[in-house]
C-alpha cells in the first residue's frame, strides 16, 4: 500500500512539473508531428503504399519522441538532484522507477494519439477499423520501449554526452519492441486476421514484462553513484 | 551488536570508512560515532572529505571500504531505519523549481509516508519563516528562501540527525543569523547536528565538537573549545 502511495506521488510530481512547464510534451509531439510530415513529403505515398510506409514510420516517430521525453523526464530530476532526494527516503527505488515510468507511459501515450492522429490526416488513412488491435499492439510495444527508456533515461542523465548516450544504449536493446511494433502494427492495419500477427503481440508483451521486472529490480545500482 | 548510546538512543556510525573515486580517495579509513545531542562541525580544506563523509553518512553514496551502521545495524543493509532517522541538505537542494515550496514538502513528506503531512507543512513553514512563499515556485525564490525550503525538507520528517552541507552557503545576513538560532534549539532539543562550514567562528557558535579533516582523513576529533589551531587553516 505505501509503495503504491509512493509510485502515486512521483507520478503525480511528474505530471504536475510538465503541466507547468509543457516542455516534454510539447517536444515529443513536435518532433513526431515533423517526422510524420517530412516522410509524407518526401514520400508522397499513394494509399497502397501508405499502408506500407505507415508501420515503420509509426515507430520511427514514437522511438524518436521517445528518447527526447526520457532525456527530458531526467533533466528535470538532474537540475537540482531530484534522484537523490528521493532516495533519501525510505523508500523501495523499484517504486521510484515505477512512478516514472507510469508518467513516461503517459506522456508516451499522448504523444502517439498525437502522431497517430496526424498520420491519419495526412496520409488520408482511417484507423478506426483496426483500432482496437492497433491501439493493443501499441500499447504492448510502447510499454515496453517506455520500460528500457526509463532506465537507460537514468543511466544516460549521469554521463556527460546524455543526448547521445541514451539512443545508442537504448535503441539496440529495443530491437525487439520495435520489430514486434511493426508487424503487428502491419498485421492491424491491413485488418489481417488477429491470429497472422499475435505472436508478434505475444512476444511484444513478453519482452515487457521482462523489461519491466528487470528494471524494478536493478534500479537500485542506476540509481547508485 | 547494538551502537546505542548511554541514553539507550541509537548512534550514527563510521567504521573504518574508506571512498574512492577512480584513483581518488576521497576518504580514508574514517572512523567516526555521532550521538543524539551531538553537535559536529566538519572542518579543512576543499578536497578534505567533508562532503563525501555527510554523502556516505546520509547513505547517498556507498563506502567502498568499511561500514555505516546506524543502532548498530548496517545502514544499507536495513535502510529505511536509517533514512526515517537523519535529514540531510545538501550542496543542490533536492526541490523541483516547478513547484511551490509547499508542493515540494507535501512530496516529501509523502515519500517518507508522514501522518498528518498537512499539519507538518504548516509547522516548517512556520519554523523556517516560509509561511508568506508557502504558493511560490521554488524557481522565483532567491538562493536564501531555496535554501529554507530545502532545510524545510530536511526537518519535515523530524530527523535525529540532521546532516547540513555548507548550510550557510548563499544566505544572508539575517537568515544565517535564524538558522544558527535554529541550529542551537535543534542541539537543545536533543538533535544531532553534523554540518560543515568555511566560516570557523561562525561553527564554533553552534558546535561543542570539531571533526578536523585533510585529505581524506580525520586529523582531529574532540571538542572544539580544545582545538589547537586547527580552526586558522581552511
Amino acid at each position: 500500500m505505501r509503495t503504491l502511495r509512493v509510485i502515486s506521488a512521483i507520478f503525480l510530481k511528474d505530471l504536475r512539473v510538465e503541466w507547468r512547464h509543457r516542455e516534454t510534451l510539447a517536444s515529443m509531439c513536435i518532433f513526431g508531428l515533423l517526422v510524420v510530415f517530412l516522410f509524407n513529403f518526401a514520400f508522397e505515398p499513394a494509399r497502397e503504399e501508405s499502408l506500407r510506409l505507415l508501420p515503420g514510420l509509426l515507430w520511427i516517430a514514437f522511438a524518436f519522441a521517445g528518447v527526447l521525453g526520457f532525456n527530458r523526464s531526467f533533466a528535470a530530476e538532474r537540475e537540482n538532484a531530484g534522484l537523490e532526494g528521493m532516495r533519501l527516503a525510505p523508500v523501495d527505488p523499484g517504486a521510484i522507477y515505477l512512478g516514472k515510468m507510469l508518467a513516461n507511459l503517459f506522456f508516451m501515450g499522448i504523444a502517439e494519439v498525437v502522431v497517430v492522429f496526424a498520420a491519419s490526416l495526412w496520409y488520408n488513412f482511417s484507423f478506426i477499423p483496426s483500432l482496437g488491435w492497433f491501439a493493443l499492439a501499441t500499447f504492448c510495444c510502447t510499454l515496453g520501449y517506455v520500460a528500457i527508456g526509463t532506465t537507460f533515461g537514468a543511466v544516460a542523465s549521469n554521463t556527460r554526452m546524455r543526448e547521445v548516450m541514451l539512443p545508442v544504449l537504448q535503441f539496440p536493446v529495443a530491437v525487439p519492441i520495435f520489430i514486434a511494433g511493426v508487424e503487428s502494427t502491419a498485421g492491424a492495419l491491413k485488418g489481417d486476421p488477429i491470429g497472422d500477427y499475435s505472436y508478434w503481440i505475444k512476444l511484444a508483451a513478453g519482452f515487457s514484462i521482462i523489461f519491466v521486472v528487470l528494471s524494478y529490480l536493478l534500479f537500485e545500482y542506476v540509481l547508485e553513484e | 551488536m547494538s551502537s546505542d548510546t548511554p541514553h539507550g538512543k541509537p548512534a550514527l556510525e563510521l567504521r573504518d570508512v574508506s571512498k574512492q573515486f577512480g584513483a581518488f580517495q576521497a576518504l580514508n579509513g574514517v572512523c567516526l560515532r555521532v550521538e543524539p545531542g551531538d553537535s559536529v562541525l566538519l572542518y579543512g580544506p576543499n578536497g578534505a572529505g567533508k562532503t563525501t563523509l555527510l554523502r556516505v553518512l546520509s547513505t547517498l553514496a556507498r563506502p567502498s571500504e568499511g561500514r555505516v551502521l546506524y543502532d548498530g545495524a548496517d545502514v544499507h543493509a536495513n535502510p529505511a531505519a536509517a533514512k526515517a532517522a537523519i535529514g540531510f541538505v545538501s550542496h543542490t537542494t533536492f526541490l523541483y523549481g516547478e513547484l511551490t515550496a509547499r508542493e515540494n514538502l507535501d512530496f516529501a513528506g509523502k515519500l517518507f509516508g508522514l501522518g498528518n503531512l498537512p499539519q507538518r507543512i504548516v509547522s516548517v513553514l512556520e519554523i523556517f519563516h516560509l509561511r508568506q512563499r508557502a504558493e511560490t515556485p521554488v524557481r522565483e525564490l532567491s538562493r536564501g528562501y531555496q535554501q529554507r525550503v530545502s532545510l524545510a525538507r530536511a526537518f519535515l520528517h523530524d530527523p535525529q540527525f540532521l546532516l547540513l552541507d555548507e548550510p550557510f552557503t548563499g544566505l544572508d545576513a539575517a537568515s544565517t543569523e535564524s538558522l544558527q538560532v535554529l541550529m542551537q534549539c535543534l542541539r537543545a532539543q536533543g538533535k544531532a547536528l553534523i554540518f560543515s562550514t568555511h566560516d570557523y567562528e561562525q561553527g564554533k557558535a553552534i558546535a561543542r565538537r570539531l571533526v578536523a579533516m585533510e585529505g581524506g582523513k580525520v586529523r582531529y576529533d574532540g571538542p572544539i573549545d580544545s582545538a589547537p589551531q586547527i580552526g586558522v587553516r581552511s
